[in-house]
């Protein structure tokens, strides 16, 4: 049923070792990286070949990748920076990437790096990827460098790329791209500010691009012009690392063409488990809105379909949920995160969090009241769109995405002082 | 600075140092709070002052460091950290009544470590990104999937 299946960031893992520069390079692997550096090419010649890929950036936002590379400056110093803060609740695709195919996010860095013109590149990893992740990640850097990929005037080229590794330390945040730059310069992760963006004013106060993991693994197989990503829709082009999670019998990460039926990605992992029926899903990470069942298995698993039906593809984490799922609890726990990791810039983030998880926590308790509705339905509009950074918003869209399609669950919750739902 | 900074470790810091530009060593704040923990267990005032003094820093800016990000202890913890997920891919699939039945096991609440020093039970907010494979925990990163309660017993026991 499912063709085109772990083509282009998976390509490895049916191979051994698939983490190996052997396996990576027994499908295609640096191929582009060794033609660029004999060629040389104009740098905008690839940020075109990009562009026209229609690539689209794989972290949450889904902005074309080819058009953030052409907003970087011809300039003496800048830097490319690989967002490896993989922390969306529900996400966990680029785990696997950096664990069986780090090569392809090296050669997509040192691919990104020529192309923007910057001479170094920065992956910033998770500290709790410390251990396997990172260990495979720095084990192909050190593969890469030895088999001389990178360094200075690499193979006569005249091309410098240099590419490190670094950690963070536990900080949801630091997975926004600014908060994470100002985590790179060793500070507290506040988000800045944009404009500027970090085009202009990035690391050090250099252009910067920061690109996500799937983003940059991909560079190298769009440029082959590897069969795997001649599919998709014609807005969302290529392929897509969907990371299923929840009641589902098989759970887990599949790279599938953007746009297929969600019913048939369901059914890959099995279907809902304990022959239960489907409830809802949370199609791109804990942070855009839930969508029910009926509007679920109508619809294609693409960046304009999850957007018109009021959601957002976003990290490509698609959560599910089946008939048992007490979606008041289910609220109120992905409220305790926001309430947690908001960093407290801003005052909206920082208060409405909090104000959010304990109302919620207070209808949970069966201690909600009349005005709690109110109050749920007022505060996140109030944070929205009144922070620095998208964490507010984020923290915005489940609750009013719950209250559009599940109303009436707090409802009960408030009258009764307990769930409508049966517990499993 | 010299007592707690003794030169292996110095050593440590340097090879975080050395990923970044020589005028920018404030981007090694968190490499070194990281290897004074892996070394000493904890920050302390003192710990994090050496630090400043090494890198030239202003103490603040490494005390906000130290502060801000959740990987870093300011108290004695267990030797071995273990981090449950109850974050929403996992609490759908009894994340929670994993880290309930683990505190029972080792007789403390999530925040605490056990008397004999082995084991802190890290009060977890983040997803850890084993959504595939939950329940989950993380033992010293190392990633335990697909967990029941027995598999998580048996290695909360392994642990020395």
């Amino acid at each position: 049923m499912i063709e085109n299946h772990n083509q282009m960031c998976f390509a490895t893992l049916e191979r051994p070792e698939p983490w190996s520069l052997k396996a990576y390079e027994s499908v295609g692997g640096y191929r582009v990286w060794k033609k660029i550096l004999a060629k040389r090419p104009p740098r905008r010649d690839l940020i075109e070949q990009i562009k026209s890929s229609g690539l689209r950036g794989r972290g949450g936002a889904g902005f074309p990748t080819g058009v953030k590379w052409g907003f970087m400056p011809d300039c003496d110093e800048s830097y490319l920076v690989c967002n490896a803060d993989e922390s969306e609740p529900g996400t966990c695709k680029d785990r696997d990437i950096l664990r069986f195919n780090p090569h392809a996010l090296i050669e997509g860095m040192a691919i990104a790096c020529y192309a923007i013109g910057a001479g170094t590149g920065y992956a910033y990893l998770r500290e709790e990827f410390g251990d396997e992740p990172y260990r495979r990640f720095r084990g192909a850097l050190r593969e890469a460098y030895g088999n001389g990929m990178l360094g200075s005037d690499i193979q006569g080229s005249g091309i410098t790329v240099y590419l490190h590794d670094t950690l963070g330390a536990g900080a949801y945040i630091c997975g926004e791209e600014t908060a994470l730059l100002e985590s790179l310069e060793g500070k507290k992760g506040f988000p800045r500010f944009k404009p500027p963006f970090p085009a202009n004013y990035g690391l050090w106060g250099r252009p910067t691009t920061v690109n996500n993991v799937e983003t940059l693994a991909l560079v190298p197989g769009i440029l082959r012009e590897e069969p795997g990503w001649q599919v998709g829709t014609e807005k969302s082009r290529g392929t897509r690392c969907f990371s299923v999670s929840g009641h589902v019998s098989r759970p887990g990460n599949h790279e599938l063409p953007l746009g297929i039926p969600f019913a048939d990605l369901l059914e890959l992992c099995g279907g809902v488990w304990k022959d239960r029926e489907l409830k809802a899903v949370i199609p791109g990470g804990a942070s855009v809105p839930v969508l029910p069942a009926k509007t679920m298995m109508g619809l294609d698993m693409d960046f304009e379909s999850l957007a018109e039906a009021g959601s957002m593809l976003g990290s490509g984490a698609v959560i599910v949920m089946d008939e048992t799922t007490d979606m008041v609890r289910m609220l109120q726990r992905i409220s305790r995160f926001y309430f947690q990791e908001s960093c407290g810039q801003c005052t909206p983030c920082r208060e409405g969090t909090g104000w959010l998880y304990r109302v919620l926590t207070r209808i949970v308790e069966g201690r909600g009241e009349e005005q709690d509705l109110e109050i749920l339905e007022k505060v996140p509009g109030r944070i929205e769109g009144h922070t620095i950074c998208a964490l507010g918003d984020a923290a915005a869209w489940p609750v009013q995405g719950m209250l559009r399609h599940f109303r009436d669950e707090f409802e009960h919750y408030i009258r009764y002082g307990k769930s409508p739902v049966s517990p499993a | 600075m010299n007592d707690i900074l003794h030169s292996d470790l110095r050593g440590r810091i340097d090879t975080w140092l050395e990923r970044f530009p020589a005028e920018h060593r404030r981007s090694a704040v968190l490499g070194a709070l990281r290897e004074v923990q892996k070394e000493y267990g904890h920050l302390t005032p003192e710990r994090m002052d050496a630090v400043a003094e090494y890198l030239d820093l202003p103490v603040v800016q490494v005390y906000e460091v130290g502060s801000f990000y959740t990987g870093f202890e300011h108290q004695p913890v267990g030797r071995h950290t273990v981090a449950v997920c109850t974050n929403i891919s996992c609490w759908l699939r009894g994340g929670e009544e994993m880290l309930t039945h683990i505190e029972k096991s080792l007789g403390i609440r999530a925040g605490e470590s056990t008397r004999d020093g082995r084991i802190y039970l890290k009060c977890e907010e983040e997803c850890l990104a084993g959504c595939c494979g939950a329940p989950m925990m993380q033992v010293d990163h190392v990633y335990h999937e697909n967990l029941t309660p027995e598999k998580a017993d048996k290695v909360l026991r392994a642990l020395s």
